[in-house]
């Protein structure tokens, strides 16, 4: 079944372009990378997703249902939740307050504090210092577990691995399938094309707001992804 | 002695200074709304406690039971209806279009009721006073403002650090956009912030109503002390905010013991000396 569609999703930023006419599909539970370099669109088209961009309602259909004019705290209720670039956790607030931040879009489902805590063991003894005393890879797990508190049938991660450790990446991906296998569906945006390709069974591949490969990961051919990347 | 007294008279006028503060601060915290209208919207409240005292037969306090209703619908409606338009075109829409209310307000409390001057009556303990040894007198409502605006500040701490209302108060205070990504309606949100600042706003409206004449101009006056009052005490910190009312009010004794015309002078230079020795307050809590 599938999850979210795209159809000929274009979207501005004033007068600028930064998508022009993408069409993509995700089906229900799998796991799907979006690639692409600096600027390629693949951010815009995440917040195009989740409602931060404004489209025409057809534009982009969740379940079927358009939701491309919707507001981003209406779309966080139908289920879609994000994990945004740069982790942007609420600086004031203590880890479990942030995380706590994630009900507020009323969804039920399997995720809870205790589950998240399972998830990510170290959030538990951080959890009552405030976010920006956290390291970069803690942070992102916080940040994490706040967009599955809203219990998503769709979860939005924009470049998890930007500025942290390999190791760190690894421990956070491995959580990833952890959470894949609860039947989240996960679009993945990164730069970090090795990292993306192995934890999903698609991507697409965007350059300069035009979408220019879409395939199965497996067997990918690099020559092809190479010549997608750079446009060559 | 008399230094003593005049201290504790000039903390306890803090209280007030205090409770003008609050709405404002909050709109501020947490939309960062500069409520230029704030001032008027006090006067209004102490208005309406008139209407309310002279047509129902209660008393100023109690009619904070139909005023303080009255005034959180004014606000969720004002934020809902007018400002929340004004807030995604930077600083200055909003500090134009509250400008614009503050006109309206005091012109249409002047068609309604006149230039004259009014008062609330509330009885003996407007003169009641507390004799402590050493022979210090204290007035019994200007200790009563001064604990009504600790309860409301110790109030306002306890929403914000102890609900999941408060928590998303901060949550927007921090980063608007984002809390809309994580599920939060700004807008509502917004709406529900300024009807919870005016119901401080009603409060300290009927007091300000009870302790002194007010015309329907009096409003911008209350505004720059309600400022005066968050900006020493740090933008963001309610109890900053308390602080700063209460150095407001300790300047204006000193300077009128010295010389009763120098009392408002002294309130104004101590804002401005502080202004330039901590910019950002006392105790800045709020980022930008």
């Amino acid at each position: 079944m599938t999850l979210l569609r795209t159809q000929n999703l274009s979207a501005f930023y004033g007068d600028f372009q930064a998508l022009f006419d993408i069409d993509v599909s995700v089906e229900q539970g799998e796991t799907v990378a979006i690639i692409g370099a600096n600027g390629a669109g693949k951010t815009t088209f995440l917040r195009a997703v989740a409602g931060a961009i404004e489209s025409a309602p057809e534009m982009v259909l969740f379940d079927g249902q358009p939701i491309g004019d919707k507001t981003p705290h209406e779309i966080v209720r139908l289920g879609i939740a994000m994990v945004p670039e740069g982790r942007r956790l609420f600086p004031s607030l203590s880890v479990e307050e942030n995380l706590q931040l994630g009900t507020h879009s009323e969804r039920a489902g399997p995720w809870n504090l205790k589950r998240v805590y399972e998830l990510f063991p170290r959030l538990f003894d951080l959890r009552h210092l405030p976010a920006p005393a956290l390291s970069g890879g803690q942070q992102q797990m916080a940040a994490v577990g706040r967009a599955l508190m809203s219990n998503p049938r769709l979860l939005l991660c924009d470049e998890l691995s930007l500025g942290l450790a390999p190791v760190i990446i690894r421990d956070i991906y491995e959580c990833l399938g952890a959470i894949s296998a609860e039947g989240t569906t996960v679009v993945l945006v990164e730069q970090d094309i090795n990292r993306a390709l192995d934890a999903s069974v698609r991507f697409s591949c965007f350059q300069e707001g035009r979408l220019a490969l879409c395939a199965p990961t497996e067997n990918f051919d690099r020559a092809a992804i190479t010549a997608a990347y750079f446009g060559l | 002695m008399n230094w003593i007294n005049i201290l504790i008279q000039g903390g306890l006028l803090g209280g007030f200074y205090a409770l003008f503060a609050i709405g404002l601060s909050m709109s501020f915290g947490i939309m960062r709304l500069v409520n230029i209208a704030h001032g008027d919207l006090i006067v209004l409240a102490a208005y309406v406690a008139l209407v309310v005292t002279e047509n129902t037969g209660l008393d100023p306090f109690l009619s904070l039971i139909i005023v303080v209703p009255l005034m959180f619908v004014l606000g969720y409606a004002l934020q809902r209806g007018l400002l929340n338009f004004t807030l995604s075109g930077g600083l200055l829409p909003p500090l134009l279009v509250t400008f614009g209310i503050s006109i309206i307000i005091q012109n249409g409390l002047l068609q309604a009721f006149g230039a004259y001057d009014h008062r609330l009556q509330e009885g003996a303990i407007e003169t009641a006073s507390m004799q402590l040894p050493g022979g210090l007198s204290v007035g019994l409502y200007p200790l009563l403002v001064f604990a009504v605006a600790v309860l409301a500040i110790a109030g306002l701490q306890l929403l914000f650090y102890r609900t999941r209302l408060g928590r998303a108060f901060r949550a927007v205070s921090d980063d608007a956009d984002t809390a809309e990504l994580m599920g939060i309606d700004n807008r509502k949100l917004f709406a529900l912030a300024l009807g919870i600042a005016m119901v401080f706003t009603a409060i300290a409206g009927a007091l300000f109503g009870v302790r002194t004449i007010f015309s329907p101009s009096a409003g911008p006056i209350r505004l720059i002390l309600a400022f005066e009052a968050v900006i020493i005490g740090g933008l963001g910190n309610m109890w900053g905010t308390l602080i700063g009312g209460v150095a407001l009010g300790l300047a204006q004794a000193l300077g009128a013991a010295v010389n009763p015309t120098w009392q408002i002078l002294a309130g104004h230079l101590a804002f401005l000396v502080i202004l330039i020795i901590r910019p950002s307050g006392l105790f800045p809590r709020t980022r930008d």
